[in-house]
Formats: C-alpha cells, sequence, structure tokens
C-alpha cells in the first residue's frame, strides 16, 4: 500500500511537472522568435530601410519605404471603412436590437470572424478587382477592413453593455434623450474598452498577407494613388523570403522586425489602456 | 474579447410610454435606423461573400460534380482539376499540428488553471495572448530560414533512423513538406488551445476539486480525472478551434510545404494545401473554368471552417455553462 501511494504522489509530482514544462516551452517559442528576429533583423535596419525604394533586382541594398507607406495607407483605408461599420453596428447590438435581429447580426459577425483570411481575399477580388479590371489600395484596405468589423462590433457590444444601468438611469431621468444618453454618456464610459478593441483590431490586420496577394498586390515603387497596387510590409516579407537572393533574406528579417515590433507595441499598448481603470466605472 | 455572453440589451424603460412622434423629435428614431443600417450591413457582407463564393464556383462545380474531390490531376493548360491532393495535404498538415499542438496546449492549460499562482498564471497568459498576435507571415520566415533546415539536417533524419520502418517516415528529407507545415502550424495554434482550455479549466467549480481531494486523490488525479472530465467538451471546443484555424492558414503553410500537388504516405513529402493553392495561382489564373476551381476550393475551405467554428463555440458555451453558469469564456 504504502509503496503504491508513492508511486501516485511520484506519478502526481512527475506529471504536474510536465504540465510546467509544456507552458515553459510554448512561452519560450515566443521569446525565440523575438530574439531571432532581434538578432537577424536588427544587423539588417538601417536607415536606407526606412527610407529608400527596394533596390532593382540583383543590386544590394535599398528599403522599403514604400512597403512602410502602402501598410500606413491600407490600415488607413481599412480603419475608415470597418471600424464605422463595427463601431455603429455594435451601438445597435447593445441599445437598439431586439433579439432576434440582434442574433443574426451576431451570427454574421461570428461567421465573419471565423472565415480563413485567404477567403476574404477572394471575396475582396471579385467585389473591389474584377469589376474595375486592376489591383489596387482600396480592395486591399477593403479586405482589411472586413477583417476588422467583426471584432470591433463585437467588442463595442461587449463594452457597452459592461455600463452600469445607473449611468443610463440617472441620464435619462435628467431628461436626455436616448441617443443623447448614448453619445454623452454610455460611449464615453465605455470608451477606453473600445479603443482598446480598435486597437486590437488594427493590429491583427496589420500582419494579414494572404488577403493582399490579389487584391492590393505589391508594388517596387511608390503606388501613384489610392487606385494602385500597393506594396505592404507582410507581402514584402512573404516574396522576399521566398525569393533566392540573400540581401532580400536580410531585409525580410528587418521587415520582420520591424513588423512584429509595431503589432507587439500595439497589443501592450492597448491592453495598458484597458488596464489603467477599468473599462467603466464601478458603480 | 469575443466573448459569447450576451444580455438581452435592456429595452429603455421609458421607451414604451412615449409616443414615435415624440421619439422621432428627439432623434432617438434617426439613431436607431442608422446603427441599424450599419448592423445590416454586416449580415449583408456575409450573405453577399457566401453567394459569391457559390456563384463564383458554379461552372466548376457543374463541370467536376464530385468528381472534384477524387480526381487529383491538376493541369491548368488542359483545364483539367482535381482537388484531391489539396484537400489531402490540409487534412494531414492539420492533424500533424494537432497531434503536437494539443497535448502541449493542454498540458500548459493545465499548469496555467491548476497550479500557476493567478499572477504567475495571467502574466504567463499575457504572453501566450501576444504569441497569438504574431501574424502569419512571421512564422513562415522563421519556418524557412529555421525550421526547415532544422527539420532537413537533424530532425529527418533522426526519425528516419529511429521510425524508418514506418512508411511515414521514408524517402529523402528535404526539409519542406508535411511534416514541416504540420510543425509550423502547431507553434501557431498552441496559444489558441491553452488560452480557451484555460478559461474553461479555470470555469470548472472548486468543489470538484475540493471533493476529489478530500476523497484522497493527489493533486494530479484530481486535476487528470475530475477537473478534465469536468471540462472536457469545452477543451474538445477549443480544439476545433484550433482546428479551424490549422485548416485556414495560408502563409506559413505556402512557405514551408513545398507546393508540390502529392498524395504520399510519408510526411517527408513536399506537398500543397488548399490554402496554398489559391494564395499561389489566383492572381495569375486565366481562364474561367482555372479561376472558378479555385473559388471552389476557397468555398471548401469555407465550409470546413465554418462548421468547425459552429462546432468549438457550442460546446465551449455548453461547458461553460455547465461550470459557473456564467459562461465567463
Amino acid at each position: 500500500m504504502n509503496a503504491r501511494l508513492r508511486w501516485r504522489k511520484f506519478v502526481s509530482g512527475f506529471m504536474l511537472t510536465m504540465t510546467g514544462v509544456c507552458t515553459a516551452v510554448s512561452v519560450a517559442v515566443l521569446f525565440f522568435i523575438l530574439g531571432y528576429l532581434v538578432y537577424h533583423g536588427g544587423a539588417s535596419i538601417n536607415w536606407n530601410f526606412f527610407t529608400k525604394l527596394p533596390a532593382p533586382v540583383g543590386e544590394t541594398g535599398g528599403g522599403m519605404a514604400n512597403a512602410i507607406v502602402g501598410s500606413a495607407k491600407l490600415l488607413l483605408l481599412a480603419s475608415l471603412f470597418g471600424v464605422p461599420i463595427g463601431f455603429l453596428g455594435g451601438i445597435y447590438l447593445a441599445e437598439f436590437s431586439g433579439s432576434s435581429v440582434g442574433f443574426v447580426v451576431r451570427y454574421a459577425a461570428d461567421l465573419l470572424n471565423g472565415v480563413p483570411s485567404i477567403v476574404i481575399g477572394i471575396f475582396a477580388y471579385a467585389l473591389m478587382v474584377l469589376p474595375f479590371k486592376h489591383y489596387s489600395t482600396f480592395a486591399g484596405a477593403f479586405a482589411l477592413g472586413l477583417m476588422m468589423i467583426p471584432i470591433t462590433l463585437r467588442s463595442t457590444e461587449e463594452f457597452l453593455h459592461s455600463v452600469p444601468r445607473a449611468l443610463r438611469e440617472g441620464s435619462m431621468a435628467l431628461g436626455a434623450s436616448k441617443w443623447r444618453t448614448i453619445a454623452s454618456v454610455v460611449v464615453p464610459a465605455a470608451y477606453r474598452g473600445i479603443i482598446t478593441a480598435i486597437l486590437l483590431a488594427l493590429a491583427r490586420v496589420a500582419g494579414e498577407t494572404a488577403p493582399l496577394l490579389f487584391t492590393a498586390l505589391s508594388n517596387r515603387y511608390w503606388s501613384s494613388g489610392w487606385n494602385q497596387p500597393t506594396a505592404s510590409l507582410p507581402v514584402m516579407i512573404f516574396t522576399y523570403a521566398i525569393a533566392p537572393y540573400d540581401d532580400w533574406h536580410r531585409q525580410a528579417w528587418a521587415a520582420g522586425l520591424v513588423l512584429l515590433g509595431l503589432i507587439l507595441v500595439v497589443n501592450i499598448l492597448a491592453r495598458a489602456i484597458l488596464a489603467r481603470g477599468s473599462a467603466v466605472p464601478r458603480s | 474579447m469575443a466573448t459569447t455572453t450576451t444580455t438581452v440589451p435592456g429595452a429603455s424603460p421609458a421607451a414604451g410610454s412615449r409616443s414615435f412622434l415624440s421619439k422621432l423629435r428627439d432623434g432617438d428614431e434617426i439613431a436607431r435606423v442608422i446603427t441599424l443600417l450599419f448592423a445590416a450591413s454586416v449580415v449583408l457582407i456575409t450573405l453577399m461573400l457566401v453567394l459569391q463564393l457559390w456563384h463564383g464556383s458554379a461552372l466548376a462545380r457543374h463541370k467536376f460534380g464530385f468528381n472534384f474531390f477524387r480526381t487529383s490531376v491538376w493541369d491548368p493548360v488542359n483545364d483539367e482539376y482535381g482537388a484531391l491532393p489539396f484537400i489531402y495535404g490540409t487534412v494531414v498538415t492539420a492533424i500533424v499540428g494537432l497531434a503536437l499542438a494539443v497535448p502541449l496546449g493542454i498540458g500548459a492549460a493545465i499548469f496555467l488553471a491548476e497550479l500557476a499562482p493567478q499572477k504567475v498564471s495571467d502574466m504567463l497568459e499575457f504572453f501566450i495572448d501576444l504569441l497569438a498576435a504574431v501574424p502569419s507571415v512571421i512564422y513562415g520566415l522563421l519556418g524557412v530560414f529555421i525550421v526547415i533546415p532544422l527539420m532537413r539536417n537533424y530532425v529527418q533524419p533522426g526519425l528516419k533512423a529511429a521510425f524508418g520502418f514506418l512508411p511515414l517516415f521514408q524517402g529523402p528529407a528535404f526539409g519542406v513538406g508535411f511534416l514541416t507545415a504540420g510543425v509550423v502550424l502547431a507553434i501557431m495554434v498552441i496559444p489558441y488551445i491553452i488560452s480557451v482550455s484555460r478559461e474553461v479549466l479555470l470555469s470548472v467549480p472548486r468543489d470538484q476539486r475540493e471533493a476529489a481531494l478530500a476523497l484522497g486523490s493527489t493533486r494530479w488525479e484530481s486535476t487528470w480525472k475530475v477537473v478534465v472530465p469536468f471540462a472536457r467538451t469545452g477543451i474538445m471546443g477549443s480544439i476545433f478551434l484550433a482546428l479551424a484555424r490549422a485548416l485556414g492558414e495560408t502563409m506559413a503553410v505556402t512557405m514551408v510545404i513545398g507546393n508540390t500537388p502529392t498524395i504520399s504516405a510519408s510526411l517527408f513529402s513536399p506537398g500543397y494545401s488548399i490554402a496554398a493553392v489559391i494564395a499561389n495561382e489566383f492572381s495569375e489564373a486565366t481562364g474561367d473554368l482555372y479561376v472558378q476551381s479555385l473559388i471552389e476550393l476557397g468555398l471548401v475551405l469555407f465550409l470546413l471552417t465554418f462548421i468547425l467554428n459552429g462546432l468549438a463555440r457550442l460546446l465551449i458555451v455548453v461547458t461553460a455553462q455547465r461550470g459557473s453558469g456564467m459562461g465567463h469564456v
């Protein structure tokens, strides 16, 4: 009996240690990725990377200025498209909707959220590229904006729900109409949470590559307009990583470091905004 | 974020007592209609997406019918398209990925939910969340320059020496292939398994653990024989979620799978996946049938992830409600 108890205790200790090992391995992956990117990317990052156009094939040097600006343009347009739909739709869900309409909208949003990004790309291609017969910044931004909608929508709804009822009632009791209550009491009370959600949505689509492959395409020069194909950091990383040139690999690492750095900073910032005081004042 | 808890929004207490006209004057009706338009556009967009995939693939669906999934010739020159190698590649890489990620992910979730002190657990969860935020093209980059050489020079020769009698581990070690794609997928889906499983485990009521411990079980026995079975359906949900991610994953797989449509028992063989073939060929596809066949692949991918995501949500909600009655997932 005693031996059996010892055995059971040994199994317990061993298995619990193993779960710790699993955790350590999983978290170590993050630091490994970060470390490797800093090690490889840090060595190849320089001023040219941020200010120069890509060098012609076969020459070394050059940078990714056009891709950095392209990514910024894509994200700007994507938020202009995705955030209003998500934000106002979220207000509808939280404040106005009955249960049946609400169910349909939530269902659609969850469905959209689960669609693989490459399929979003096909959809954006059919809607924004085929009719105009050329790839464009608009098409890429449309694809990215689509992916921002469900995240913004569901989070807005959730944070609005967490605003205490007493705040609404107080405002209504003062004679404010419902939309005035929403606009000047409920939304301001939940703004931290909503901004966090928008930042997280931005960070998520900033690294998306697949939906851009056949919408924004890529470009080795400055994009000559919103209606033209544009380079973007994720697509540049992809094309440079699978190309056979060492100098391109070096730049892919640098671009990877810049992209991941931005995404992680935005993520941490978003969480910090949320953590600095709760999303809504506790009643 | 993205929780499934929804309380029915309190219909304004005052709404019933005011006439339509006064609400219109206050702007309430206008605000309602405007926000409704935006909410409805989400539904509209989703419907359009489904319809587009359906109509966009009509030609291919009619021409090939079910044979699309049974034949393995992918020949744009002769306009013949069979999707079997891509489906095979998608399924095999996802299975390999999950086989590696599930034990690791659940192990880590058990540690975070059962053993680690609250503060440590929250901090580690923060890192796991950051890991989930790493874009797939970065995983692809690391896959190309680290995982592929590692597999070619060490892992694959090692596996061949140890298990070479199995058909799974035969053939030349290219580095690229099903196994490498599976490993990269595993790294990518682990954060999802950990986050969701941890939440589900945390929602298991405390008295379940205490009862098991009071009956004399060790810490591990109470975890493995009581807590984990209690959270079983939710953990299954997290696995389905991870599976849906793995099936739809494009960039990282495209960069390491080798992009050769082959069906081979060997995991060392280069292959191809549904998402990868769309990514590589869609922008260069000429001819209606070619494009439509690729869109039909997109439709397959969409339906697969749709079913898996639905199942996952259902399972997670069910467990969470059974656990705490609060749906804390």
